[in-house]
Order: C-alpha cells, then structure tokens, then sequence
C-alpha cells in the first residue's frame, strides 16, 4: 500500500517564505493566519489525510462505488470519514464567517485540498463538489438562498453538485437541451437529463444541491439562453426542515478507468422544482465566475497525485536493488545496488519533484491571486490579481494536469514490474490523474481559452499581470551573482514565449487556425516560463537563507539543486515549442477530413 | 471540579531520530515536534470528563521553552480552557517537572492532575509518581478506565499480571495509559478558538523552585545494528549455537 507524509515543510516554505502570507495581515481572514494557526490547520488536516483518508484509497478504488435501484452507496468507511472531515469543519475554511464558515484564505484552503486530494482524490471529490456548490450560492444566490443553504453545506451535513454536461454537449455547452417551464410560483419546472454527474447520488449526505444548467422556455439558443437552477434533492421547507422529495433521480452511474470511489451519475430530472440563482440567461456568466477556483481545483488534483507518486517513487528506489551504479558498487557487501544510483531513475525521480515543487509554488501563488482579487482593499490591485488569476487558470489547469500524469507515470515506471502491478497502487495513480486532464474543460480547451480568450482580452491587459512582473524579477536579479545560474535560462525562456505571444498575435489574426493549431503548445511553453519563474523565485529565497546562515541546509541545498534541474532540464523544451509553434498550423491541417 | 492537565513537547512519533555527532543527545534542529501521544491522552480523558459535566475547567500545563505554546494551543484545540507554560530554557528532568507542577497544583487547586504515564522522548515514567509523593496525594498510574464518584475516583490500572481496579481519595495524581481512550481530531473552529484561549506565562523562579538538572547524561549512542539474520541447517546447530554463541541457554 502506498504511504503519505504530508509535505509540511514545503507547503510552509512556501506559503510563508515564498508568499510571506504573514505580511498579508491586514486583509480580512488573513490576520488569524499568522505562523501558529497555519501550523496548527496544516498539521492537524494532515492528520486527517494520512490517518483517515489515505487508508480508504486503494480499498476504494477496488470496492467502487454501488448502484441499486436509484441509490449510490459508496465504500466502506467513506461515510465515517466523511464525518469526521465534515463535522470537524473543514468544508467551510475559507468560506463566509456570516454563514458559519471560517473565513480564512483561499490559499491556505488550496494546501489543506491539496493533503487530501494525495491521500484520496475520490473521497475529496465529495467535499469538492460542495466547495463548487458554494461558491456558486455565495456569489450569485440571494439572501434567502444563502440563508437557506450555505450553513448546512458548510457542516457537509448536505452535498452539492454541478450539472452542466448532457449526452450531446460536453465542451459545447450552447447545445444544452435541459428545459426549465416558469411555474405561478415563481419557482421553474426543470427537465432533461444530464450525465457524468460527480457526486450526483451517494449516501455521505441527508440532502444534496444540485446546481443546473437549463435553458428557460423561450430562451435564445446558444449559451446566451442559459440560466442557473438550484434544484435540491429534497425541498427544503421553511424551517430548514426536509421535505417532499424532489422530480430529480440518478438513473446510474458510470464504470471508470480511475477514481472509482466517486459516483459519477446520469441524472434524471422530471418536472423537478428549481429555484433561478442568479439572473435569467445568465446562467454561463455565472459559471464562468466559478471556473477558476473550480479549474485551479483540478490543477491542484494532477499536483497532489503527483505528490504522492513521487514520495512512493523515491522510498522504492532506494530499497530495490538492481545493477550495479556506472561508477562502482556503491554496496560491495550486497549482491546488488538500490536502483537510485541509475541515473535514469534519477532523471524519473528528480522530473517528478521538479514539477511537484514548482507546481506547488504556482499554483499557491495564483491561489492568492484569488484570494487578492476577492479581499485587497485597493480596487486597482483587485484587478490586477483578478486579471493574474483569469490569465493562469487555464495554464495552471491544463499544465499541472497534463505534466501531473506524466509525473504519476514516472512514477509507476519506477517501480518497474510492480507498478503494473495493482498491489503497490501506483498504477491507480496513474487511473486516477487521467481525467483530471479531461473534466473542467479539456487540456486543449484550456489552450483555446488561453490563446483565443485570454490574451486578447482588454486588449492584453491580462498578459501585462505576468508579464510585467517576470520582467522586473528578471532585471532586479539579472546582476545577482548568486542567481545567475537560474536568472538567464528564464530569460532565455521568457524571450521565447514573447516571440510565440507576438507570432500568434499576428498569424492568428490573419488566419484563427494558426491559433488553433499553436494552442497547445504554446500554453505548455507558458505554462513552463511560469514553473520558471516560480523555481526563479524559490531558489531566491533558498539561496538568501543559506547566505545568512540556517540550520536547516540540507533543504535549502536541495531546493536549489532542483531549481537547477528544473532550468537545465525541463526548461529547455520551450526552445522546442517555439519551433512547432512557428511552423504553423499547415503541417497539421494538410490531411482532408475524408483522409483520416 | 478543576482537572489540571500536563502536556510535554516531543519529538513527533513518526521522525526518524538520530544522535548528534558529539553524543550528547537527539539531534531535535528542525525535526518535527508534536504533543506526546500520553499527553494527548491525557488532555482528551480531561476533556470528556467536562463534556460529560463531571469537570468544570480543563487547564493545560507544560513546562519548557516559549515553542511549548504550540503544544499547549493542541491541547486548547482538543478542549482544554485554558493553559500555563512554565517557561525556561534549562534542560527539565522529571524531578524539576514534578516539583513545578507541585507549585503549579497549589496555585490552582485542582482534583485531579492528569498526566501521560511517560513521554515517548525519554521514556521516563517517573514525573507522576513524584508528583503524587511531593503533593502527598494517592495515585492511580497507566490507567485505562476512570470513573468518579463521591469525593473519589475509581480507576482501572494496566498492570504486568493483567487489570488491577483501585478507588482512590480526591484529589489524586492520575497517569494514563493510550487505552484510555482514542483522542479526537481537533476540529478546525475549534484550532482557532484555541488562538483566542489565553496562556498565562510563569517561570521556575517566580514559582521558587530549582530546576537545575541532577543528572548527568555521559554519553548517548544508536543501537547497534541488527546483524543480518542467518539460517541454521537443523534444530541441532541452532540449539548449539544459542547456547555457545549468543549465550542465552
Ligand atoms: C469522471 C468524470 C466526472 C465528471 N464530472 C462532471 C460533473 O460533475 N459535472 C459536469 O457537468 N460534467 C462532468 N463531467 C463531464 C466533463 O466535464 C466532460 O466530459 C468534458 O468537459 C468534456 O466534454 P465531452 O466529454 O463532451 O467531450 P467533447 O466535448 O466531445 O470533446 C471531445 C474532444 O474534442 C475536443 N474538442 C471539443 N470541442 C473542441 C473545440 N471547440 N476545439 C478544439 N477541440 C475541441 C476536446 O478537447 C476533446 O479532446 C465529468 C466527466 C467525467 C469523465
């Protein structure tokens, strides 16, 4: 069975050595998360996902979830520890204080999901769908709707979902079918079905919140005649109490390649009673305001898994002992070598934490990002983190989750024949973090929302937010002696990715396919610029601490020894990039449709 | 009713140990420290009994540097009202622990004191017992049941021959065994109450006691490592080699 330890010493690292969260004291929520309490939240939530939580993750994944006559249950001892994460309160971390929450920042939340998506990415999508559900009623609901129904998702007492995907719209959700008829009421008649539904039935919960997507009658076609329905399993009388049960059922549930534990359900919905959150027609706007957390969420999902293939990874190689190191037994007295002398496992090895590290730091930072755009004081740096946060979403999303699989893949691979091997759970890594580069909207749509959303916006407003920071790091550090080694590959590196921004402002312009075609690739080329910047930054800190002498060489040592490896080795695609982007889309569509 | 209950700073249960290169002691720079798993114990038994209403206030006591606050605020998250850190930076052996929580006791009066039966650091079990002799109290040791009653307690000790059931006169010196019960996961509104719980700072001079070590550690060392096993070719060789080898028939 795999082991865990949360990362506790990088997690606080970063947050509070790296982001200097402390210094962010006077926004509200932050003035409780000074060093104590994030000791205290990190220390006692890694308790939970290495003692509750990671237990139930392979006997998990092997029981599955269950379906029986429109019932999901799901395996054993999910529903205890369900209890035990939703009764200690951790739902509600980051959420409104007014409504029984805690208030504290969406970046320290980001580190708490992250321990629980490592020891148990199923189980967490219970509480994550919530999480989803939540933030959709605190934005857009009206008082009474969050009156009525935030408190009791914050306890996890109910779950929630999200409805959006139907049998002939995924991607394209303009093709929604769901039809939602005004009742005298006030409230709306909704129906249609929708399937691949997380978290749509189970038995965690007394009641769960469905939020969906339909279109009300008469409503323009398209995704401008969407609107937003909760529409809860049981109504909720006036009191709170439950009622009648809700026209809404799950007709059943899917058979998976990966996170098998999550019930991910085709929903029924007959004349079932909805209430509108948010205005008419507006149901996509409003999505859209969720999509970075929820998107930053999966990112985060490719990072965790990540996390724990590599510690996996690491403790087997030094006990497998195959070979001999190139340079001489390094064990004489034993018939063969740990296999981490092999500097091919150590490519795999150090790959891994690379990414992990780094991925860790970008994602935080676009974390608080959100959190700045929510809580600064001062409208104007609003903005600029929303715009920060809207620009690295889709490169977050898709970068952590495409290099979060070939990560728990180089995992499986070092371990060899066991990790095909069902018993060492290493290929139930590699199961499980395949979709993550699927739902919230596919890698490659992540692209096109980059390249055909993001960067024109406002006229590259957005852009400057990342653009102009990485400059003036750049031209802060480019005469540190001590930063050197990592301060020209980045530069390298960001001149690249504004050649490829320039090229594709232009091509694309004169022909959208050539922006099509680039999409990808130049989201992985920026994607890697922003893992650079982010080693930029660690090995900053790193090499400051060990100049002003620390106890604690050994990980700061290690931090700028994988910041090296990061800018010598992974870095390094980007020229490759810039070439498969600049030779345009013609390579690509020169095939007929009929060819293939 | 007044528990008073002790909590001792230790290295966490999961690290890995090693001793410094001088063998003077445990190499503790940026190793991760935790509540010891006894104390935890303890400060749970404590909270329950308030829960249940049999106790009115649940205070919290460590003795050590100004870092024990973080052990204290665990304790708070659990349930514990209010905690006292005796803060000092000389080394504490049991006899000094003992004795400050002499003073401590006298100060604050409570029935009960609870502590862990020893600390996974040095495994000492020994601070308990002082304690109860220095105070003159009974004492119920690694006890894995308690009951009150009227003006008594009635415990279930572990001991070597099976379960021994003792009543002992309030107030009593109790230390715990982890069967007692399973400690909670603190709750998270619960962590950041514990910020707001106030911790009252006293130090052994202002509480007139001596805490200079008695003690002298001469030298500490690692185990020597476990040879590798071997295979014997018949029930013969091995009981010949038990006797004439390692000497233990
Ligand atoms: C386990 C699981 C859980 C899920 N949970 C939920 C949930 O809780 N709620 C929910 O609503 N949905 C959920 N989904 C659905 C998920 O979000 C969709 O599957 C996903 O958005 C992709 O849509 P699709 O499957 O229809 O693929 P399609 O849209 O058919 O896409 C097929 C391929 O075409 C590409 N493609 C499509 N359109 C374009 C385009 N315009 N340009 C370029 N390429 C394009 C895609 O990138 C993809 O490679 C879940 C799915 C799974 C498997």
């Amino acid at each position: 069975m795999p082991s865990y330890r949360a990362p506790l010493r990088d997690m606080r690292f970063q947050l509070e050595e790296v982001l200097g969260i402390e210094s962010l004291r006077n926004l509200p929520g932050f003035a409780d998360a000074g060093g104590d309490l994030v000791a205290a939240v990190l220390g006692e939530s890694a308790k939970i996902a290495e003692e509750v939580l990671l237990p139930l993750n392979q006997s998990g994944d092997r029981e599955g979830c269950r379906f029986a006559d429109g019932v999901v249950t799901t395996p054993a001892g999910f529903r205890a520890a369900f209890r035990t994460f939703a009764e200690g309160g951790w739902i509600g971390l980051s959420g409104d204080p007014d409504y029984g929450a805690q208030g504290l920042p969406y970046v320290l939340a980001t580190a708490v999901s992250e321990m629980m998506i490592s020891a148990n990415m199923a189980f967490s999508t219970y509480p994550g769908l919530i999480a989803g559900a939540i933030e959709a009623i605190s934005r857009h609901g009206s008082a009474a709707q969050k009156r009525t129904y935030l408190p009791r998702l914050f306890k996890g007492e109910w779950g929630g979902t999200m409805n959006l995907t139907e049998p002939h719209c995924g991607t394209d959700l303009g093709l929604l079918r769901t039809r939602a008829e005004p009742r005298a009421d006030g409230s709306y008649a909704i129906t249609g079905t929708k399937i691949f539904i997380s978290a749509g039935e189970h038995d965690l919960t007394d009641n769960i919140i469905h939020l969906v997507l339909a279109r009300i009658a008469g409503a323009p076609a398209g995704t401008r005649g969407i609107s937003l329905f909760i529409v809860p399993k049981y109504l909720v009388n006036g009191d709170g109490t439950l009622g009648a049960r809700n026209g809404v059922a799950c007709g059943s549930i899917e058979h998976k390649m990966g996170l098998r534990a999550s019930a991910t359900c085709v929903m029924n919905y007959e004349d079932a009673t909805g209430f509108l959150i948010g205005e008419a027609n507006r149901g996509m706007r409003a999505m859209f305001t969720m999509m970075n957390a929820a998107r930053i969420g999966v990112g985060l999902q490719g990072l965790a898994l990540s996390e724990i293939a590599y510690q996996n990874a690491a403790a087997y190689a030094r006990e497998r002992r195959q070979g001999r190191a190139l340079t001489g037994p390094a064990f004489p007295d034993q018939p063969a070598d740990p296999i981490i002398v092999h500097p091919d496992v150590r490519r795999m090895l150090m790959t891994m934490r690379a990414f992990t590290e780094g991925g860790r730091a970008l994602l935080l930072r676009t974390a608080l990002a959100i959190d700045l755009a929510h809580k600064d004081a001062d409208a104007e740096a609003r903005r600029d983190a929303e715009d920060y946060a809207a620009l690295l979403t889709p490169v977050v999303k898709a970068t952590l989750t495409d290099l979060g699989f070939e990560s728990v893949n180089l995992g499986l691979q070092c371990f060899g024949g066991a990790g095909y091997i069902r018993e060492t759970g290493m290929e139930q890594f590699v199961r499980d973090a395949r979709i993550t580069q699927i739902y919230e909207g596919t890698s490659g749509i992540q692209a096109l929302d980059l390249v055909g959303r993001k960067l024109p916006a406002h006229t590259g407003r957005y852009l400057r937010q990342f653009f102009h920071p990485l400059d003036r790091f750049l031209q802060d550090e480019m005469a540190n002696p001590a930063l050197k080694e990592f301060v020209s590959p980045l530069a390298r590196a960001f001149a690249r990715l504004q050649q490829v921004t320039a090229w594709i402002g232009e091509e694309g312009l004169k022909d959208p396919e050539q922006a099509g075609a680039a999409a990808a690739d130049y989201l992985r080329l920026f994607g890697l610029v922003a893992l650079g910047h982010a080693w930029a930054g660690m090995a900053k800190v790193a090499a400051e601490r060990l100049a002003s002498g620390t106890a604690e060489a050994p990980f700061y040592t290690a931090k700028l020894a994988t910041a090296r490896f990061f800018m010598a080795k992974m870095l390094p695609d980007t020229a490759a990039l810039q070439a498969r982007i600049t030779a345009g889309a013609a390579p690509v569509m020169a095939l007929a449709a009929e060819a293939f | 009713m007044k528990i008073l209950v002790t909590v001792k700073r230790v290295v966490d249960a999961n690290v890995k140990i090693r001793v410094k290169p001088d063998q003077t002691g445990v190499d503790l720079a940026n190793v991760k420290m935790a509540i010891n798993p006894f104390c935890e114990v303890a400060v749970e038994g404590a909270v329950r009994q308030r829960e249940a209403g049999r106790a009115t206030e649940v205070v919290a006591v460590s003795a050590g540097p100004a870092s024990c606050q973080e052990t204290l605020r665990t304790a708070m998250a659990i349930g514990a009202d209010r905690a006292i850190l005796v803060k000092t930076d000389v080394e504490l052996q049991p006899l000094a622990v003992a004795k400050l929580l002499k003073a401590v006791a006298e100060r604050e009066r409570p029935m009960v004191v609870l502590l862990g039966k020893q600390a996974i650091d040095d495994d000492s079990n020994a601070t308990g017992q002082m304690l109860a002799a220095l105070l003159g109290w009974p004492q119920g040791t690694f006890i894995s049941k308690l009951e009150f009653g009227d003006g008594v307690v009635t415990v279930q000790r572990e001991i070597d021959g099976g379960l021994q059931t003792l009543s002992l006169t309030l107030p009593a010196v109790l230390t715990t065994d982890l069967r007692l019960n399973e400690p909670r996961y603190a709750s998270l509104p619960n962590i950041m109450k514990a910020k707001r719980k106030p911790i009252e700072e006293l130090t052994p001079e202002a509480l007139g006691v001596d805490v200079t070590p008695r003690l002298k550690l001469i030298e500490m060392r690692e185990p020597p490592a476990r040879p590798v096993g071997q295979k014997v070719a018949s029930v013969a060789e091995l009981v010949a080699r038990l006797r004439d080898e390692a000497k233990v028939i």
